[in-house]
């Protein structure tokens, strides 16, 4: 259980903006920052953060999607970057990821026995009796009848598609799952039989998540360990229940205190945060909350607050600390 | 008194191949001036459906107006011409829509966008109609007015686009506003601000809204009332206290069931999960599945919606014999 799946260290990307007749970089966009986190065998580890905080790129750079400007990250004993192309193929396999919106990740001119028999082909190369009786065991595992084979994914609801999508990604017993926002684009019936399933799965295929959203509920509902990012930069990291009780990053208070659930009367019991993200190209110095941040002191602006323990593995990175 | 804003009896249905099926059913609603009322359903329920029927823009075909009747400030809606509903959309009644990104058009700026609407209404001229854009842009708590007015939408946040909509939405002082989800698709920082600016200048300019939301929380902080809307048909309504802390009907327990909550929480899906009966006008309680105990009418008669305690309506034969409902 405790034994570690991923480590990360230091990863960074950062992308160019090239200008000028030779496209030289003129600036960078720091979407991820120099972000350390390690995710624990059986563990779901959640991701929040506003859109632009470098949540997706981050998950990219995991997947070996793009490669990182710098930065470790070592996936089961292996250096994910420095690897070879044999070692990467191999290790695809355990790190799979269901995407956002289901209306987009599944080919609509494919059949559900072709999406979810893919990345069979690609590693496995079974006969085709073998691939299409493993579709089938796919597909019941996440609960869709067994006719959904020779169907098109227009058949479906946006939550079977997600369905479809998910048994896509178990499809060769990975051992981490990648969630991007798993249900931000279907109905909250649908959402809630997809956590569930999903809450299903981890027990019993042993799975590790890496969840991805911006609804904290769903976080909430799902992850041991939280990781709240702003701005590139990790800001709190703990367990599930320290960050909800006991938040100590200003950010991760405004965050929490900024959604009303069916308890809050009035709106004058939720408050918004002030200002806009500021651009990822020049983020502020020091602390690059301090624009925003309701606790603001004198020296924030021009030291960066470094990541302190607060007890039993809970980490922020404020000056109040 | 009359009513300020009252629904009769309105039924839309759909023409599609497998024939007419009834998308909105609705007996009787009232929004009182000044007031938020809630309209909380899945997608497909036909809450937009709704909102398109008050502003006439319902697309038809495949929309058919069966019958009903729209009563705004005592004037039946849906008699009157397209040329008379121009001066009322916009003017009168306004709508936000529901995604920033796609509602304003890319290639005008917003000062081109926002005057437009107000040449269009007020029948002033362009220096005036910049000067009025200029006061909503202000309004709507966004500083530099003169330069986001020459500002194109991409230039905007998501939190600024919204604002720009809600401020196009009341540049014509309208006394009723349509909000249709109206933070659906920004950041949860941003939301609280929206929602605070719409109930700010609801205050302000006694506006009212009908707020749309698929979100139980945003209604909750924003609602006076609250309808729970089911396939077309108002299920449980009444203030939003009671709805929320009070609920009836099986499909409003399901919808309040189905928030994830902690760790520990687990959602109890055998009911929900069989709860998708998206049937062609067939007989009996479309939420039959959902409930544990069932009377033989529930399978005969849809329910109606009746009174069940002061402004606490509910569609449910159950609980209209007081009967509890178990999920």
């Amino acid at each position: 259980m405790n034994e570690t799946l991923l480590q990360v260290s230091a990863l960074t990307k950062h992308f160019p903006i090239l200008a000028g007749f030779f496209s030289r970089p003129v600036a960078w966009v720091k979407a991820v920052d120099n972000v350390n986190f390690e995710v624990h065998r059986g563990e779901t580890l959640g991701i929040v953060g506003e859109s632009g905080c470098g949540k997706t790129t981050l998950v990219n750079v995991l997947l070996n999607l793009m490669k990182p400007t710098a930065g470790k990250v070592i996936f089961d004993s292996i250096d994910l970057y420095s690897c070879s192309k044999k070692e990467l193929r191999e290790l695809r396999q355990h790190l799979q990821i269901v995407f956002q919106d289901p209306f987009w990740s599944l080919n609509p001119r494919w059949l559900v026995k072709d999406i979810v028999a893919e990345p069979l082909n690609v590693h496995l190369k079974l006969k085709p009796d073998e691939t299409i009786k493993r579709v089938e065991e796919l597909l019941d595992m996440v609960g869709l009848p067994k006719d959904a084979v020779f169907k098109s994914p227009h058949e479906f609801s946006g939550g079977q598609r997600q369905r479809i999508a998910i048994a896509r990604a178990l499809a060769l017993n990975p051992k981490l799952l990648v969630l991007d926002e798993p249900t931000s684009a279907i109905d909250i019936f649908s959402q809630a039989q997809i956590l569930e399933l999903l809450k299903d799965l981890k027990e019993r295929l042993n799975l590790t998540y890496i969840l991805i959203s911006h609804d904290l509920s769903v976080v909430h509902h799902m992850s041991d360990k939280i990781m709240v990012m702003y701005l590139g930069e990790v800001v709190e990291y703990g367990a599930a229940d320290d960050i909800f009780n006991r938040p100590a990053h200003p950010y991760t208070k405004a965050l929490l205190n900024a959604i009303p659930d069916i308890n809050t009367e009035s709106l004058d019991e939720i408050n918004e945060l002030k200002g806009n993200v500021p651009s990822a190209v020049n983020p502020p110095a020091g602390c690059r909350f301090n624009t925003r941040c309701s606790e603001v002191m004198d020296f924030c602006a021009g030291k960066k607050p470094l990541a302190s323990d607060i007890g039993s593995g809970h980490t922020a990175s404020c000056h109040l600390l | 008194m009359k009513n300020y804003f009252e629904i009769e009896n309105l039924k839309v249905d759909y023409k599609t191949y497998e024939g007419e099926k009834n998308v909105l059913d609705l007996e009787h609603f009232v929004l009182e001036k000044g007031k938020t009322f809630g309209l909380v359903g899945e997608s497909g329920a036909g809450k937009s459906v709704l909102a398109q029927t008050i502003l006439g823009i319902l697309s038809r075909p495949p929309g058919i107006i069966k019958s009903g009747k729209i009563l705004f400030d005592g004037e039946d809606l849906l008699s009157k011409s397209e040329k008379e509903l121009r001066r009322i959309r916009g003017k009168r009644i306004s709508m936000i829509f529901q995604d920033p990104m796609s509602t304003l058009n890319p290639v005008f700026t917003v000062g081109t966008q926002i005057t437009r609407v107000i040449r269009q209404n007020q029948g002033v001229n362009k220096k005036e109609a910049f000067k009025r854009a200029v006061e909503k842009i202000e309004l709507v708590k966004i500083s530099d007015a003169a330069d986001i007015m020459e500002a194109y939408p991409h230039e905007l946040s998501g939190g600024q686009r919204q604002r720009i909509i809600i401020a196009i939405a009341l540049s014509c002082d309208a006394e009723l506003l349509i909000a249709d989800e109206p933070t659906r698709n920004l950041d949860v920082t941003i939301q609280a601000g929206i929602l605070k600016l719409i109930a700010k200048l609801q205050k302000e300019l006694n506006v009212s809204v009908l707020f749309i939301a698929n979100n139980l929380g945003l209604a909750s902080a924003t609602c006076d009332h609250l309808a729970m809307l089911h396939e077309g048909k108002i299920i449980e309504k009444g203030t939003t206290k009671e709805v929320l802390h009070n609920p009836r009907h099986p499909y409003t327990k399901a919808f309040i069931e189905a928030i994830p909550k902690d760790k520990n929480h687990k959602i109890h899906l055998e009911q929900i999960a069989k709860n998708n009966g998206t049937s062609l006008n067939s007989a009996g309680c479309p939420n039959i599945n959902l409930c544990l105990e069932t009377e033989e009418k529930c399978q005969e008669h849809i329910p109606m919606l009746k009174q069940f305690q002061g402004t606490h309506w509910v569609a449910c034969h159950r609980v209209q014999e007081n009967k509890e409902v178990n999920l």
